[in-house]
């Protein structure tokens, strides 16, 4: 460890030990421990004593991150969850979780002497009486869409980056399971001021789970404790909201970042980043700054909204009564698809049947999607790696171009959901675009089965058409559009050839090939088929939808001929080559080589184990 | 007392007491009827005048949907017979009438309103002379004096809301109808449009809601109109987590990723 560990090199730290890391620990204390490492204050001495605190700084001090923007949209989930715990422990001071009914009398005019819930009226003080309530109510609310937009973001960032895969692919169901709890906490939490709008949506809630074949009956009388609305469901998800689920996600969170920190973060192909290392800063001082930094910019934002932007108005919806129902009645927008899903379906799809009534209408978009969704997100990296036989390491991750059938389906997968989540939100489009609700509806039935077959081709041929770009690009350099005439009347466009650091990009990623090319031929020579059981024929068959179209990616030897063919044809006119000065330039060196100092210079110090 | 103990067990004494009951309970029922305001003379006088005024304008501008004697014209227009003053003002005066071109439904347009008062006063009294219907409202229900604003919203939720939306911001219903946002319209308007149930709209008659829940309801309206509902900064359009979903996918989400893409390069 040299002294100028925290000082900022922008440089890479090796993943594996290396010989500089590998040095004695240090005592617990001792009276050199402040000069060996300045970092430490020595009133931390006792301390360590008895902890061994300093060692775990030291790791978790030295840990080094990757920079880009995009790594930051976990960070905003994860400030915005920070923002609901305090915000939500505030609001658990006034609210009362409660259906017992009671006659309103605060000052909010237009409900007074209404009957309603403890829990709606209570909801009500905190808006109108309690100092800052109202502003407590909208931060926990806009936290709870920014710490849900946030993780959605931050899952598709790992999806199409390919972060996923091997050896993250538990930290991806883990992330899949914190978004479905995520959501669950949600609209647990929404439903809780018992107003007209979330109680049609526990109304609702009480109809999918009533929908679920045989068991729907028992069920929902099983969580309701009787009959809907009863008096059990508010304290019930209230306990679920404050106790249970957030337990349960800060849990799973602390599993997600812990797995971050063995895995160490992934990095944006580059100069000097291989599979072996991490480029980037250390917490201390400037990742820490940065993400702490970056804490109060989403506390900040987070809280001007919530200034500034009425949400969740439940003055306006009145207390929940059953007999009342208001249009533009939408749960929040991360149930959408669900609710979504149940507006499309069709209504015969209910049945009777051994006397019983099979409500496939609404057992189909609420019941069975929910978790299908999350299931079908969860398993997906074992599919991806068992289709195309990837089972090794990956730590550079890789632009969306790169893999182009992935990009497609997750991109397919979007527009599916697009659609249903615009399903949901049909009754306002209605009234907004002024179209017929019905024609809506037949159109976004529709689109739920074209649009991502659609999506999916014009997805995949755009990454070939970018890579194929990439391709050009590299070859002949970046088209200036400067025209330069020879003497002998020929025109020509001067190509400026990239950089080393510019090429890297988009020549490191590698071609993969499907299984059929590698595997051997389905028959042996004999034209008999080789036992391959009917699992290896999808899978061959997979591969090949994944990878038959694969854009190789420049290869040095094409780079260097082009390079000729280029210099070649500049030589025909010798007085053209003095005026395009840059084509002539030499062919730089491979790729990925340490081409500076400052990319990688062990001596500095920088290298760490993190 | 003994004459008329006798008499009761006369032969004629059920004859009587069948007699007087009916017409007790005839008069009674008479009496207790709601009537039509009475006008006086002069009214009298000149509302036949208004009456045959209303009818020239109504052959000049409804009868080719409606019929020259407002019988209706199939698939065109409806009948106007019992629909009563209150309805063709409403119609009239909020420029839903005339019918500008055949839509799935009138849309109000006050700036469009091809009558003075007075005419669609005529006009009015022409339709009302046709059939009997319901009057255009008083006025001390539209003073909006003395109405019970929470009594109004309890009664706004539970018949109201669910197509005008909680907020009275509107909602649509099939096939291109929507019941159309109640902020900016008239008292009177709101009254008569629940008298009458316009379009689409059922009728809430004064068995249903009574006058005075009616002026509740309106003054309910105009409460939220005048920003009694605008606590905690700006409304997105009053529709909910639409709107709320709107916000957040653009302008949240936005800023947020521009100050990542800001923090990620500082420093870099």
């Amino acid at each position: 460890m040299s002294t100028t560990r925290h000082v900022p090199q922008g440089a890479d730290g090796v993943r594996t030990d290396g010989p500089v890391v590998d040095e004695a620990p240090p005592p617990a204390y001792s009276p050199d421990q402040a000069s060996r490492d300045a970092k430490f204050p020595g009133v931390l001495g006792p301390v360590d004593e008895r902890t061994g605190l300093v060692k775990a700084m030291r790791f978790g001090l030295g840990k080094v991150f990757p920079d880009h923007w995009s790594f930051l949209l976990g960070e905003i989930a994860m400030y915005s969850m920070v923002i609901c715990l305090i915000t939500g422990t505030f609001l658990t001071f006034w609210f009362v979780p409660s259906m017992g009914h009671i006659t309103y009398d605060g000052s909010y005019v237009p409900l007074k002497g209404v009957g309603m819930s403890e829990a709606y009226a209570s909801t009500l003080d905190i808006s109108f009486e309690v100092k800052g309530g109202l502003l407590m109510r909208q931060l926990h609310h806009w936290a709870a869409l920014f710490f849900i937009v946030g993780l959605a973001l931050h899952a598709a960032r790992v999806f199409f980056t390919g972060a996923f895969r091997k050896p993250r692919e538990l930290n991806w169901v883990i992330g899949v399971v914190l978004a479905l709890l995520a959501i669950i906490e949600g609209f647990a939490g929404y439903s809780l001021p018992d107003d007209l709008l979330s109680g049609t949506g526990i109304r609702a809630m009480n109809g999918f789970m009533m929908s679920a074949p045989v068991i729907g009956t028992w069920m929902t009388f099983f969580i309701f404790g009787g009959e809907f609305p009863g008096e059990a469901i508010i304290p019930r998800l209230f306990i679920a909201h404050v106790l249970l689920l957030p337990a349960i996600l800060v849990g799973l969170f602390v599993a997600h970042i812990s797995l971050v920190v063995i895995h160490k973060h992934t990095q944006f192909p580059g100069p000097g980043r291989t599979d072996g290392n991490v480029v980037g800063f250390p917490v201390m001082p400037v990742y820490a700054a940065k993400a702490g930094g970056f804490f109060f910019v989403v506390f900040g934002v987070t809280a001007l909204v919530s200034a500034l932007v009425q949400i969740n108005p439940v003055w306006v919806f009145g207390p929940y009564d059953p007999s009342q129902v208001t249009a533009g009645s939408q749960p929040d927008f991360y149930m959408w698809f669900s609710d979504g899903a149940l507006r499309l379906l069709p209504g015969f799809l209910e049945f009777t049947l051994f006397d019983t009534v099979w409500s496939m209408n609404i057992f189909l978009g609420s019941l069975l999607l929910l978790p299908l969704v999350f299931i079908i997100m969860g398993v997906y990296p074992f599919i991806e790696a068992w289709v195309t036989g990837d089972r090794r390491e990956h730590h550079l991750l890789q632009r969306p171009r790169n893999a182009p059938v992935r990009t497609a389906i997750g991109l397919a997968a979007i527009s599916m959901y697009l659609v249903l989540s615009l399903a949901t939100i049909n009754d306002i489009l209605a009234i907004k675009l002024q179209l017929s609700i019905n024609d809506i509806t037949i159109i976004l039935r529709t689109a739920f089965f074209v649009l991502p077959v659609i999506v999916f081709f014009v997805v995949k041929r755009l990454c070939l058409s970018l890579q194929r770009h990439d391709r050009e690009k590299v070859l002949h350099g970046r088209e200036t559009g400067r025209i330069v005439r020879t003497p002998e009347g020929r025109f020509f466009e001067v190509h400026e050839p990239l950089d080393e650091y510019e090429r890297w990009h988009l020549v490191n990623h590698e071609t993969p090939t499907p299984l059929a090319l590698t595997d051997g031929a389905e028959r042996d020579v004999h034209g008999v088929r080789r036992p391959a059981a009917l699992a290896g024929g999808l899978r061959r068959s997979l591969s090949n939808f994944f990878y038959k179209d694969s854009i190789p990616a420049v290869t040095p030897a094409e780079l260097a001929a082009a390079h000729h063919h280029g210099e070649h044809e500049a030589l025909d006119t010798p007085g053209a080559a003095a005026a395009i000065g840059q084509h002539g330039e030499a062919v730089s060196d491979i790729p990925g080589a340490p081409v500076s100092g400052h990319v990688e210079d062990e001596n500095v110090g920088a290298v760490r184990d993190s | 007392m003994t004459s008329l103990a006798a008499l009761r067990r006369s032969p004629i004494a059920l004859l009587v007491v069948l007699l007087l009951g009916l017409t007790f309970t005839g008069t009674a029922y008479a009496a207790l009827q709601p009537t039509a305001p009475t006008t006086d003379v002069a009214a009298a006088a000149t509302q036949a005048e208004d009456v045959e005024e209303g009818r020239k304008l109504f052959l000049a501008n409804c009868a080719t949907c409606h019929g020259t004697n407002a019988e209706g014209v199939d698939e065109v227009g409806p009948s106007l017979h019992g629909v009563g003053a209150a309805s063709v003002h409403f119609q009239v005066a909020t420029g839903r009438m005339p019918l500008p071109a055949p839509d799935v439904q009138a849309s109000r347009n006050e700036d469009q309103v091809k009558f003075s008062e007075r005419e669609i006063e005529q006009m009015a009294a022409y339709v009302a002379s046709l059939a009997p219907g319901p009057e255009r409202p008083d006025a001390q229900y539209l003073d909006l004096e003395g109405a019970d604003i929470a009594a109004g919203g309890a009664a706004y939720r539970t018949n109201c809301a669910m197509c005008h939306n909680s907020s009275g911001s509107g909602g649509a219903l099939t096939r291109g109808k929507f019941a159309p946002t109640l902020m900016g319209v008239d008292e009177e308007h709101i009254y008569e449009a629940m008298l009458t149930g316009p379009q689409a709209m059922p009728v809430f008659n004064d068995q249903n809601l009574t006058p005075q829940e009616k002026e509740n309801i309106i003054a309910f309206l105009k409460f939220i109109e005048e920003g009694g509902n605008a606590h905690g900064g700006a409304g997105i359009g009053n529709v909910g987590p639409a709107g709320d979903a709107l916000f957040i996918w653009t302008i949240g989400i936005g800023t947020m990723i521009a100050l990542a893409v800001w923090i990620g390069r500082k420093a870099a």
